[in-house]
C-alpha cells in the first residue's frame, strides 16, 4: 500500500476513527490490527520473515532478562554471604549465557537479512551461478535494525524486555515506519506507543500539516524529478557531460524530497495517533562538512551505527590492545588512531552495505568514511592555510562550506543511481571532458521528460523547501505556526493541498512510485 | 492554559474547513477539465444530449461512423424524421448499451439504430476514448456500470467523480477557452449529435486487408447486443442494425455474416451500407474528408436520405415538419446547420485555394 495512494489515506482514516472511538485501553490493539492489515497488503511471504524476527527477538530478550533475574536472585537469596568474587562469577556467567542467546538471535536475524539482501551480491561477484530471485520483505532492513538494537539494549541492561508479545509485536511492526524508518529505540517508542491518547484537534492539525508537507515534497518535487533522472540514466552515450551534471543536481533534489517527504508523512501519521517518532533530519543541506551532514541526515540510522557498531568496536578491549601494539611497534599516531579508524571504516562499510547489495554502495560508504577521516586528519592543515590566506569564519565562508559539502554529497550520490562503479566514474569524468554544455543548456535539458513548466515547479518547490528549512532552523515552522491565527494556518494548509492536487505527479501519465528508501 | 473554543467558533471552523476547500477545488476543477470546444469537439458530444429537447423518434448509437456519417438535420429536412445521435469516438458495444439505458430515462424513441462496427472491438483500448464517452454522461447507475465495464488498468472511479484528479496536469496547457467556459455555457459542437466535417480528401488507395486469426465476435459483445435488443423490446423501440459506409477499417465478410445471422434470427433489419454505398450514391472521390474512413457533409446527407426513406416507409416514423412541438426547434437547428455548413465550406475552400 503506497503512502501516495488513496487506499492508504482511507486506511489511516479508518484506523484513526477506531483508535479514538474505541476505549483507550484498546488503542494499542487497534494499532496492532492496523499493522497486520498494512503489512499483509504487501504479501504473506514478508509477514513470515517479520514474524520470525518478532519471535526470535522477543524470546531472546525474555531469556536474557530471565538469566539476569535468576543471577540476581541467586545472589540475594543465598543463605551464606556471597563474596565479591562469587558475585562477579555469577554475573559473568549470566553475561556469558546472555551473550550466547544474543549472538544466536543476531545471527538468525542478520543472517536472514544477509541471505535475502546480499546473496546475489556474492553470487554474482564471486561465483558463476546465476542470481537467486529473492523477494525482499517490506521494511526488513528497518525492522531488523530496530529489533536488534532492542535485544542489544536488553543484553546491556539498559532496557527491560517487554513481556507482552503483542505489545512487542506492535513495536516491531508499527506501520508508518515500516516503509522507510525512522529506526526507533524501544525506550523512546514504547512510552508513546503503549500510552493511552486523548483525541486532540491540535494533535490532528499538527499531524496533518506534517503529512501535507511530506506529500508536497514527495509528489510535487521528488516524483517529478524522478522522471528526468530515469531518462538521464537510461542512455549513458547520450546523457553525459552536462547531462551528467544535471543528473547529479536532479538526484540530490529527488532523494532529499523523497526521503524527507516520506519521513514527514511517517511522523505526521504517527502524530495523528498521538505517537511521537524520532526526527530523522535536521536541515542536512545546511551542513558545513560531511561529518556534520551525517549528523543531520538519516539521524536514526547513524545513531544506530554509532551505538551498536562504532562504540562497541572503538571501545573493545581487543581493538584497544591492537592499538597499543601498533603504538609500540609501528607508530604512536597510528596506534592512537587505530580504534577510531577501524570503527569508522567498519561503520561506513556497513552503512554502504545497508543501503544496497551493490558494490556501488560499499564504495560510496567507504568513500564517505575516508573523506571524513581525511578531513579530520587535515583539519590542522586547513587551519594553517586559512590563517595564511586570511580566511575568516565569515557568513560568506560559511556559505562556501555549505555549497562545498552539498556538491560533495551530491557527487558521492552518483554511486546510488548509476548501475555500477565504472558507469558512475565514467559519467563523473564526462562532466569535465564532454563539450555539450551549450547543447544541453540551450534546450537539451527540456528533452529528458521535463518541460519548462516542470523545471519552474521544481525550482519554486526547492525555494519553498529552502525557506521552510531556513525558518525552521531553531524551531520547526509547525510549532511557530501554532501561535498564528487559525485562518493563517488554514490558508497555508489549503494552499499546500491545492498545490499538491494540481502540481502533484499522480494519475494518468505518471507512475505511482514507492519511496527510494523503501528499497534499502 | 489554552482557552477553550466556544461552540460557534468550532461551528464556523468546521464550516470553513468543508466549504472553502470544496469551493476552491470546485472552481479549479471547472477550469482544469477540458472544454472540448475548438479542439477535440468529440469530447463534448455525449453531454450535449442533455440540453436537447429529448423527444426525437429515432436514436442513433455508435462510434464515429454514426456521428460523422449521418446528418440528422438532412434527415429532418428531407423526411421530417427527428433523430438524435449519441455517438462517441470508439464507442464500445457495452457503452452503446449503457448510453441507451441512460437515454431511455429521458425519452422513448420509436427506433434505435445501432452501428455494428463496435462488435469487432473486444476490449477498451484507450482511457482517452473512455473519457470522451463517460465524462459527458450524467451520474447514474448506467454511467457507473459503463465505467466498470470499460475501465482500463490505469483508470479509477474516483477520478470520474473528481475529474481534477485526472486533469490536474492540464495546468500547463490551459487556454483562454478553459477560463471562459469554466462557468459559461459552451456552444454546441454538433447538430443533434452530428459532427459536421467538410472538405474532400478522396480515396486514392485502399489499404491492404489483413487476414485475422479469429473472426468471431466476443461473447461479451454478443451478450450486450442481446441486452440492447431486449432493452429496445422492453421500451417498445424497434432495433435497426447498420454498418456505415466506409473504405476502412475493413468490414470483413465473416463479421458481416455473423450480423446477418443475428438479424435473421431475431427478425431485425440490418443495413450493410458498405455494400449499399453505390445505391446510396456515395462517391468516394467526393464524399469523404479523410480518404474513405468517414464521410463529409455531402456524404452524410446522402446516408441520411437513404436512412430517412427506410425509417419513413418501413418503420412508419412520423414526418414532424408540420408539428409545432418539433418545428420551432428543428427549424432553428436547420438554420444553424446550414450556416455552419456554408461557413465551414467557405473556410475549406479558401484554405484549399491557398
Amino acid at each position: 500500500m503506497l503512502f501516495t495512494s488513496v487506499q492508504f489515506l482511507i486506511f489511516v482514516f479508518v484506523a484513526l476513527v477506531l483508535y479514538y472511538t474505541l476505549p483507550k485501553k484498546c488503542q494499542w490493539i487497534v494499532l496492532l490490527v492496523a499493522n497486520v492489515y498494512f503489512y499483509l497488503q504487501a504479501g504473506f511471504y514478508g509477514a513470515i520473515f517479520m514474524a520470525i524476527t518478532m519471535l526470535t527477538s522477543y524470546f531472546a530478550a525474555l531469556i536474557m532478562d530471565y538469566y539476569k533475574i535468576v543471577g540476581e536472585r541467586t545472589i540475594k537469596l543465598s543463605k551464606v554471604e556471597v563474596t565479591r568474587d562469587e558475585k562477579k562469577k555469577i554475573k559473568a556467567d549470566v553475561k556469558r549465557k546472555s551473550k550466547v542467546i544474543l549472538v544466536i538471535a543476531l545471527l538468525i536475524n542478520f543472517g536472514a537479512l544477509g541471505v535475502l539482501k546480499y546473496s546475489n551480491l556474492f553470487i554474482t561477484s564471486f561465483t558463476n551461478f546465476s542470481p537467486v530471485n529473492f523477494i525482499l520483505p517490506m521494511g526488513i532492513s528497518f525492522y531488523t535494525f530496530q529489533t536488534m538494537g532492542y535485544i542489544v539494549d536488553v543484553y546491556r541492561g539498559s532496557v527491560i524486555s517487554e513481556k507482552n508479545f503483542f505489545k512487542y509485536a506492535l513495536f516491531v511492526s508499527f506501520f508508518p515506519q515500516l516503509v522507510q524508518g525512522p529506526i526507533s529505540k524501544f525506550t523512546m517508542l514504547s512510552k508513546t506507543l503503549y500510552a493511552e491518547h486523548d483525541f486532540s484537534w491540535d494533535v490532528i492539525e499538527s499531524g496533518l500539516m506534517r503529512i501535507i508537507w511530506g506529500y508536497f515534497k514527495k509528489m510535487i518535487i521528488a516524483d517529478r524529478a524522478s522522471v528526468g533522472l530515469a531518462t538521464l540514466i537510461s542512455d549513458f552515450t547520450t546523457y553525459k557531460g552536462a547531462y551528467s551534471l544535471l543528473g547529479i543536481a536532479i538526484y540530490a533534489v529527488q532523494l532529499y524530497a523523497d526521503f524527507t517527504g516520506g519521513i514527514d508523512i511517517t511522523i505526521g501519521v504517527a502524530e495523528l495517533f498521538g505517537i511521537t517518532l524520532p526526527e530523522n533530519f535536521k536541515q542536512p543541506f545546511f551542513s558545513k562538512s560531511l561529518a556534520e551532514y551525517w549528523r543531520r541526515w538519516h539521524i536514526t540510522l547513524c545513531t544506530w551505527f554509532k551505538d551498536y557498531v562504532f562504540y562497541p568496536i572503538s571501545t573493545s578491549k581487543r581493538v584497544i590492545h591492537q592499538g597499543k601494539w601498533l603504538k609500540e611497534h609501528v607508530s604512536e599516531g597510528l596506534g592512537k588512531r587505530f580504534p577510531m579508524y577501524l570503527a569508522t571504516l567498519t561503520v561506513w562499510f556497513v552503512t554502504g552495505m545497508w543501503h544496497g547489495a551493490k558494490w556501488n554502495f560499499i564504495v560510496w560508504g567507504l568513500l564517505n568514511g575516508i573523506i571524513m577521516l581525511l578531513s579530520q586528519e587535515l583539519s590542522g592543515v586547513y587551519k594553517k592555510v586559512d590563517s595564511k590566506l586570511g580566511l575568516k569564519k565569515t557568513k560568506i565562508y560559511g556559505l562556501f562550506e555549505i555549497i562545498r559539502t552539498t556538491i560533495l554529497v551530491a557527487v558521492l550520490q552518483m554511486l546510488d543511481y548509476h548501475k555500477n562503479i565504472a558507469d558512475a566514474a565514467r559519467m563523473f569524468v564526462s562532466i569535465f571532458t564532454s563539450a555539450n554544455y551549450g547543447q544541453v543548456f540551450g534546450g537539451g535539458l527540456f528533452n529528458i521528460g521535463l518541460s519548462v513548466y516542470d523545471y519552474v515547479v521544481l525550482l519554486v518547490g526547492i525555494i519553498v523547501i529552502y525557506i521552510v528549512s531556513y525558518l525552521g532552523r531553531n524551531e520547526s515552522l509547525r510549532v511557530r505556526l501554532k501561535s498564528k491565527p487559525y485562518a493563517v494556518r488554514f490558508i497555508l494548509c489549503l494552499a499546500m493541498l491545492v498545490c499538491i492536487l494540481i502540481f502533484g505527479s499522480y494519475g494518468i501519465g505518471y507512475e505511482q512510485s514507492q519511496f527510494i528508501y523503501n528499497q534499502f | 492554559m489554552k482557552k477553550k473554543l466556544s461552540w460557534y467558533r468550532i461551528f464556523f471552523r468546521v464550516i470553513a474547513l468543508i466549504l472553502i476547500p470544496t469551493l476552491v477545488i470546485g472552481v479549479l476543477q471547472r477550469i482544469l477539465t477540458p472544454k472540448y470546444v475548438s479542439s477535440i469537439p468529440e469530447g463534448s458530444m455525449i453531454a450535449e444530449y442533455y440540453d436537447s429537447p429529448k423527444n426525437t423518434d429515432v436514436l442513433i448509437l455508435g462510434d464515429c461512423e454514426v456521428y460523422e456519417n449521418i446528418s440528422n438535420v438532412a434527415m429532418y429536412q428531407n423526411y421530417g424524421v427527428t433523430s438524435y445521435t449519441r455517438g462517441s469516438s470508439e464507442q464500445l458495444i457495452w457503452q452503446s448499451y449503457y448510453l441507451l439505458e441512460d437515454t431511455l430515462q429521458y425519452q422513448k424513441p420509436k427506433v434505435v439504430i445501432l452501428n455494428v462496427l463496435a462488435l469487432s472491438e473486444a476490449e477498451a483500448k484507450s482511457e482517452a476514448y473512455n473519457r470522451m464517452t463517460l465524462d459527458g454522461m450524467r451520474w447514474s447507475k448506467s454511467k457507473r456500470a459503463s465505467y466498470e465495464e470499460s475501465k482500463t488498468s490505469k483508470e479509477n472511479l474516483l477520478s470520474y467523480y473528481f475529474p481534477i484528479l485526472r486533469y490536474h496536469s492540464r495546468w500547463s496547457e490551459l487556454s483562454s477557452e478553459d477560463f471562459k467556459y469554466a462557468f459559461e455555457k459552451k456552444p454546441l459542437v454538433t447538430s443533434n449529435g452530428y459532427l459536421m466535417q467538410v472538405g474532400v480528401r478522396p480515396v486514392t488507395t485502399v489499404p491492404k486487408t489483413m487476414p485475422l486469426s479469429d473472426y468471431d465476435f466476443s461473447q461479451r459483445n454478443m451478450d450486450y447486443l442481446d441486452k440492447i435488443r431486449q432493452l429496445c423490446e422492453d421500451h417498445g423501440a424497434q432495433l435497426l442494425l447498420m454498418k456505415a459506409p466506409s473504405i476502412f477499417p475493413h468490414w470483413y465478410d465473416e463479421w458481416d455474416a455473423q450480423v446477418v445471422d443475428y438479424a435473421k434470427a431475431h427478425n431485425i433489419t440490418y443495413l450493410n451500407m458498405v455494400k449499399d454505398a453505390e445505391k446510396i450514391g456515395i462517391d468516394y472521390s467526393k464524399d469523404t474528408f479523410d480518404y474513405g474512413q468517414h464521410l463529409n457533409v455531402d456524404g452524410s446527407e446522402k446516408v441520411a436520405k437513404y436512412l430517412g426513406e427506410i425509417l419513413k416507409t418501413k418503420y412508419n416514423v412520423e414526418d414532424r415538419r408540420n408539428d409545432p412541438t418539433y418545428s420551432t426547434y428543428w427549424n432553428d437547428l436547420s438554420k444553424r446547420y446550414d450556416e455552419e455548413k456554408a461557413a465551414k465550406t467557405k473556410a475549406w475552400e479558401s484554405s484549399n485555394a491557398k
